[in-house]
């Protein structure tokens, strides 16, 4: 991957299609390894009469349902699996989005507390920025909706920008750590 | 197994081959991309710094890295899962096994396993995806028996949870608020399902210790998790950890070109500001 960064050239392009082709393949197969992972844990759950064993048998029951749909009446629009898909994993996905709203809020009641004076300005910052994005605070001070902006285009990127700088160097770090030998535990060695 | 790799051998050469001899003649244009020149200018400089730290390393010169409140955490949320009797949950990330923060988790993953196992404490490592979970799988076994404690692995202790971040969240959150571990460790890769998961885990009473390189995502930590490390504190953690003088002697040769990249950085502001732009510099070099 690195000579087909900084390389071009007819050999260079084909070796590195054909590694993503492979890892393509080889990720596919994978998902059978996690497959069988679900169907280990949930059946020994339901066999054993676990008391979670009834989230389990649905888990089994839906998994079951979903390939088996998927499988031998297709994916395609208009078919069962897609019909399954729309109506209940889908709405199922934007319920668990919405929550975040509310997480948000309660996450923000704990975090944005006068406790010292580093988060007493993150309290007035956040107070500033939340009602500069809103019309009541244009309509309380004319000039909130530019101190938010200018809160979010200059301080914020500027922060922003430095942790990605570092964070840069630091995979860096530790690709050439993994490239040399030395990073070896995510290989299952110390 | 060497008919398998010798079929596989075969098939790579002859797809390789095949792309090679019908490729269609493009404009000559060289094997080497100058364009990127300046990144292989700079990648080469920044392996010559960190191999150079390494080698004072391993020649016996000690590095001081000022601690990282996170970390020295680790062993005190396992203590603390051990003394109530509750799992510690461990989340590698949601990224697949291709990400370097997802192989940055993996190697914090080995550090905790080990603490684990040394505890008996239970460990629950749900997985979004299957690489990674085969690879979590290999460094908690690894670990175990590294500790000695050589029973099979449960197979409740990594699983493969979904496919999807939506439904992972969900599974997490079902975890945490029926299991109710006593220490929820997330270092990887994460998106949207990043304060689903912490804000559950605070819902459980955990202690929460979190890293991530994500910068959209370190706020809704920070606000949550007890413990939060930043970007280049989550890829330093495995040194950290470990302790080991090459991994600390790596984490000074990254300091050396931050240190580099900030004086950089201090010039181009100080020449942008007296007017010394983008052009100047291009003729300059054109020049050279």
């Amino acid at each position: 991957m690195v000579v087909a960064f900084f390389g071009r050239g007819v050999v260079v392009d084909a070796v590195s299609d054909e590694a993503l082709r492979w890892q393509t393949i080889v990720g596919g197969i994978a998902l059978l390894l996690g497959v069988f992972s679900i169907v280990q844990v949930h059946w020994r759950r339901v066999a054993t009469r676990h008391e979670d064993r009834v989230y389990s048998a649905i888990l089994l029951l839906c998994l079951a349902v979903m390939a088996g749909f998927g499988v031998f009446g297709g994916v395609g629009t208009g078919s069962v699996y897609d019909w399954l898909f729309e109506n209940i994993q889908s709405p199922m996905m934007a319920t668990m989005f919405s929550m975040l709203a509310f997480f948000i809020a309660s996450a923000g009641y704990r975090a944005f507390r006068a406790r010292s004076v580093p988060s007493a300005i993150l309290l007035v910052t956040a107070i500033i920025v939340m009602l500069g994005r809103i019309p009541m605070g244009q309509y309380l001070y004319d000039g909130l909706p530019g101190w938010a902006t200018w809160i979010m285009t200059v301080p914020s990127v500027a922060v922003q920008r430095g942790i990605i700088i570092g964070a840069a160097l630091g995979a860096a770090s530790m690709s050439l750590r993994v490239l040399i030998g030395i990073e070896r535990t995510y290989l299952g060695r110390g | 197994m060497k008919i398998l790799s010798t079929t596989v051998t075969t098939l790579l050469v002859f797809n390789i081959w095949a792309a090679t001899a019908f490729a269609q003649d493009a404009a000559p244009t060289g094997i080497f991309r100058f364009e990127r020149i300046n990144i292989l200018i700079a990648a080469v400089l920044f392996s010559a710094a960190v191999l150079w730290y390494i080698r004072r390393a391993v020649n016996g010169e000690k590095f001081y890295i000022r601690p990282l409140p996170g970390l020295s955490a680790v062993d005190e949320a396992v203590g603390r899962a051990t003394e109530m009797g509750r799992p510690v949950v461990f989340i590698p990330g949601t990224g697949e096994l291709d990400k370097i923060q997802t192989i940055a988790g993996l190697s914090v993953l080995g550090r905790v396993a080990a603490a684990t196992a040394r505890c008996r404490t239970p460990l629950r490592v749900p997985v979004l995806y299957p690489l990674p979970m085969a690879a979590a799988n290999e460094v908690v076994k690894q670990a175990y028996l590294d500790e000695g404690v050589y029973e099979p692995l449960d197979p409740q202790t990594v699983q493969y949870v979904a496919g999807e971040s939506f439904s992972y969240s969900a599974r997490i959150g079902g975890m945490m608020l029926r299991e109710k571990p006593a220490a929820a460790i997330y270092m990887g890769e994460f998106s949207a399902e990043s304060l689903l998961i912490a804000e559950m885990g605070q819902a459980a009473g955990a202690i929460q210790i979190a890293g991530t390189a994500e910068p959209e995502q370190l706020p809704f930590f920070i606000a949550s998790c007890d413990y939060t490390l930043i970007g280049e504190e989550f890829y330093a953690a495995s040194a950290y950890l470990s302790g080991e003088p090459k991994m600390l002697g790596a984490l000074r040769g990254q300091d050396l070109m931050k240190i580099v990249l900030v004086i950089v950085i201090l010039g181009g502001v100080a020449s942008a500001t007296i007017g010394w732009g983008e052009q100047i510099w291009r003729s300059l070099l054109q020049t050279l």
